[in-house]
């Protein structure tokens, strides 16, 4: 137990040491790393609970995505059908998931089925081998036909969403300017967004709270307002309210004439007459054809520039627009003139994003906490320290050596990870110093009880390691599972913990079954004693 | 104050290396060699008294529930702090009062500027949160410095309290395979009565101090059953190397010797971690204190009773040991039986 070959030895201190070396990177600002070569680059993340800054964890509305399948769904139905000239009567109903219709002629649900069938496409990407579609079409009997979206379909729309989502996020988090915000998918329908230094999410809740679908539709002159919303509302039209105060209602036809994604730029500016905020926008080539056409054969016609289904505002078309820019105006702030241009320029959500959980600490509570962190793992590190001092004496500063050579090693460990660093992760480090001292402990009891037991000094030392490792070895163990469930549960501040709480372990085991022992395998050679001071 | 207090500690410390390293200072015996106390003999009293603990805290438990964090009720909670001299929390009050949004408490501490406010969970799910919070912010406006705001929606903080509880019920169970893996059924058995017996105790405590049941204290949770068990593991190990040792020598004494000759351990490492545990205490600030403070009672109060007053005993009505005789040796892992 207390012999160790030269290159062993070797190998033990340059591990050690090219570990505590990693944490090398944390004492030199940030500014000065990052002229360093990439693999030097390594260095601990501050939690956002000690750096500020925002967490918010947004959710996809999955019923919105379903929804809205099923009402695509619904257009082609009606389309294939009336295309095929089937009857069907009383419409297509989208109801529980499914999409049904009933064919009028019983003669006619065969032929009905087997061209409803022809819109079921397999479902694309890797599993597309495994047979499934994204549409079932089943015959329900008495005529009905059920059209529904199978589980793996639905899966698999989400996934796209979210992906098409996170992009979208990304676009308008970067557009305010924050440093290093942290975009990720979170299970199923989760979208988790980290802005480290932001103080105030609210601007970011209401960038990202916005779907931004962008639509110019023709506003319906045949019918007035207050008719329509006393349900005079014709099958091909919407009823919608302004977007400024007061609510105003609109009568919109819901054919689009051109949508948000045929624009290719949107900047804030001001009216050249008026001097009031406005946004300008550009169309990409086919956008604006289809902007020229429909206003050449509208002029004198309003039109109404609609936003997540409010109207922003209802021009008369003056003039054929054929440049394929314009401008929007409608009582904007500078403020909102600029959110809508990022929103414009970002594109628009596939669907709508909740805030389902929101976490900000500010810069001032960070600092302290941070300092608060450092002062307790301070003192609490020289109680230990000096108690071991006491106890142990000689061997207590042999201990106090492996310690500091811990704690440096988790620095290490920890920034090569580009771990983060949370106050309840400093809380861990200081409950580490405990367990690394423990190591100890139990060896050098195992000698003092050895020694009792009438052993020679040597032989003590070398029975006390060797029974006192395997306890060591089971003891840990059982801690690091209770930190690995730890940071598969856990989220933000909790995972710090359950990171320096499992490095602590690592480096302890390696610690007390390498440095311990050549430590005191040193000492033993140098001094050959007679007796153990401990 | 705080720089020149470490300075002035690191050159204790510098002083006492040196001390130490000479040999020149006296040997500190905190347990005294060779102590005999018959521990096992408690158990007629240590088990009535736990299994009466337990019950209180779980009747304590169910009467007076624990007060369950935003992490896990759903809400708002803001801390915020003055941005000149104290805060006013009876205009806030007011003020919040006016907003009609349910039930919201107002709290003072660690100084007359900071406030911690909390908001009820609004009924009207995530984005009724969202408006709460927003109310808030704008009524109570740029006068004071937003230090923490959390928002949190009824379905998160179900999930959230759903993983917690998965995640201890895991960790007790993946710990019972190991030890059982490492040891015999009966030492698994009686680690894991040992550990609900620490969680039972300490949720008693935190339903009795009701500080806030959140994320923090699931960790905390943990911490103590690994703490805990690290210590259970090695008074068994112990034991298991005494069970090798001696197989004539009765259970309780037996028991008694393991514990005894690990006693030095014990406390020694339990100072070690306190000393730990209470400068995050004092130090650490408000944001770890409920979370060091169940620890304090987890780790240095039930850990240590639990490891030598119920782990170890507990194993004689496991039956283990009884049968060393007739089954010599074979029952025993491979490793480690060169004693």
């Amino acid at each position: 137990m207390l012999y160790f070959t030269r290159w062993r030895a070797l190998g033990i201190i340059l591990t050690a040491l090219i570990v505590c070396l990693c944490a090398v990177p944390n004492f030199f600002p940030e500014a000065q790393v990052k002229t360093w070569p990439a693999w030097a680059q390594r260095r601990l993340v501050l939690g956002l609970d000690l750096q500020g800054g925002s967490y918010l964890l947004l959710e996809v509305d999955s019923n919105y995505v379903k929804k809205e399948r099923l009402d695509q769904v619904r257009d082609d139905v009606r389309r294939t059908l009336r295309d095929a000239k089937i009857g069907f009567t009383g419409g297509v109903t989208v109801r529980n998931d499914a999409a049904e219709v009933r064919i009028t002629k019983e003669t006619d649900v065969q032929p009905a089925l087997a061209k409803l069938r022809e819109l079921s496409q397999p479902l694309g990407g890797l599993m597309g081998s495994s047979g499934q579609r994204d549409l079932e079409v089943t015959d329900a009997g008495g005529g009905v036909i059920r059209l529904s979206i199978p589980q793996a379909a639905m899966l698999d729309r989400m996934r796209k969403t979210i992906e098409q989502s996170i992009q979208i996020v990304e676009r308008r988090v970067n557009e305010l300017g924050t440093v290093e915000p942290v975009i990720q998918r979170q299970g199923n329908d989760r979208i988790l967004v980290q802005v480290p230094g932001l103080q105030d999410p609210t601007r970011l809740k209401e960038l990202l709270g916005k779907t931004a679908k962008m639509e110019f539709r023709m506003v319906d002159t045949s019918v007035p307002p207050d008719q329509a919303q006393q349900g005079r509302l014709p099958p091909e039209s919407d009823l919608l309210m302004s977007a400024s105060p007061p609510p105003t209602p609109y009568v919109v036809k819901k054919q689009v004439l051109v949508a948000g994604g045929d624009l290719t730029d949107a900047q804030a500016s001001f009216d050249q007459r008026t001097g009031e905020p406005v946004v300008s926008f550009k169309f990409n080539t086919s956008g604006a054809r289809k902007f020229s056409q429909a206003t050449q054969e509208n002029v004198g016609l309003p039109f109404a520039i609609v936003l997540d289904n409010k109207v922003i505002s209802a021009p008369v078309i003056r003039e054929p627009i054929t440049g394929g820019q314009g401008q929007i105006s409608g009582n904007f702030t500078v403020q909102s003139a600029n959110d809508l241009a990022i929103l414009l320029r970002a594109g628009a959500l596939p669907a709508p994003l909740t805030v389902v959980e929101e976490r900000t600490v500010g810069p001032g509570l960070g600092q302290d906490s941070i300092e608060k962190g450092e002062l307790a793992a301070y003192v609490g590190s020289i109680l230990v320290i000096i108690f071991m001092l006491v106890t142990y004496r000689l061997f207590g500063v042999f201990a106090n050596i492996a310690v500091a050579i811990n704690v440096a090693m988790i620095f290490g460990l920890l920034s090569l990870l580009n771990a983060t660093l949370t106050l309840p992760g400093i809380a861990g480090i200081v409950l580490t110093v405990g367990i690394a001292v423990d190591s100890n402990v139990l060896i050098y009891e195992r000698i003092r009880e050895e020694l009792r037991g009438g052993r020679n000094a040597i032989s003590a030392i070398d029975a006390g390691f060797k029974r006192a490792l395997a306890t060591i070895l089971d003891s840990n163990i059982t801690t690091f599972i209770a930190a690995a469930v730890l940071f598969y549960i856990g989220t933000g501040p909790v995972r710090g913990f359950a990171v320096t709480l499992g490095i602590g372990i690592i480096t302890t085991v390696f610690t007390a079954f390498t440095l311990t022992r050549l430590i005191v395998a040193g000492w033993v050679r140098w001094k050959r004693p007679q007796s153990v001071p401990i | 104050m705080n720089h020149t207090v470490l300075i002035g500690l690191g050159v204790l410390i510098a002083i006492l290396t040196v001390v130490a390293a000479l040999g020149l200072l006296p040997s500190l015996r905190i347990v005294p060699d060779n102590t005999h106390f018959d521990f096992t003999r408690f158990r007629r009293i240590s088990f009535p008294i736990s299994a009466a603990l337990s019950i209180v805290a779980i009747t304590l438990f169910f009467t007076h529930g624990l007060n369950l964090g935003i992490d896990f009720k759903g809400g708002t909670l803001l801390e915020v702090r003055a941005k000149s001299g104290a805060a006013d929390i009876a205009a806030m009050r007011t003020t919040l009062d006016g907003l009609r949004l349910g039930e919201v408490q107002l709290q003072q501490f660690g100084g007359p500027e900071n406030v911690l406010i909390r908001v009820a969970e609004q009924p009207g799910g995530d984005t009724a949160q969202q408006a709460a919070v927003q109310k808030v912010r704008t009524a109570l406006g740029d006068s004071i410095e937003y230090r923490r705001v959390e928002v949190l929606g009824p379905r998160v903080a179900g999930e959230l309290l759903a993983y917690g509880m998965l995640g201890l019920m895991l960790a007790i169970v993946a710990i019972l395979i190991y030890l059982w893996f490492r040891f015999e059924w009966q030492f698994a058995l009686g680690a894991m009565i040992a550990n609900v017996h620490d969680i039972v105790l300490t949720i008693g405590f935190m339903s009795i101090s009701q500080v806030d049941f959140d994320l923090t204290s699931i960790a905390a949770l943990l911490t103590i059953l690994g703490y805990s068990l690290n210590d259970t593991v090695v008074i068994y190990d112990r034991i298991r190397e005494m069970l090798r040792r001696y197989k004539k020598m009765p259970m309780p004494q037996l028991l008694n010797e393991s514990i005894n000759s690990t006693l030095s351990r014990s406390i020694i490492t339990h100072v070690t971690v306190t000393l730990a545990l209470l400068a995050l205490l004092l130090f650490g600030g408000h944001a770890i204190h409920s979370f060091t403070a169940v620890m304090m009672f987890g780790v240095v109060l039930v850990g240590t009773y639990t490891s030598i007053f119920i782990a170890a005993p507990i194993l004689i009505y496991l039956g283990v040991g009884e049968h060393r005789e007739d089954a010599p040796d074979t029952a025993t892992p491979a490793k480690k039986n060169k004693a």
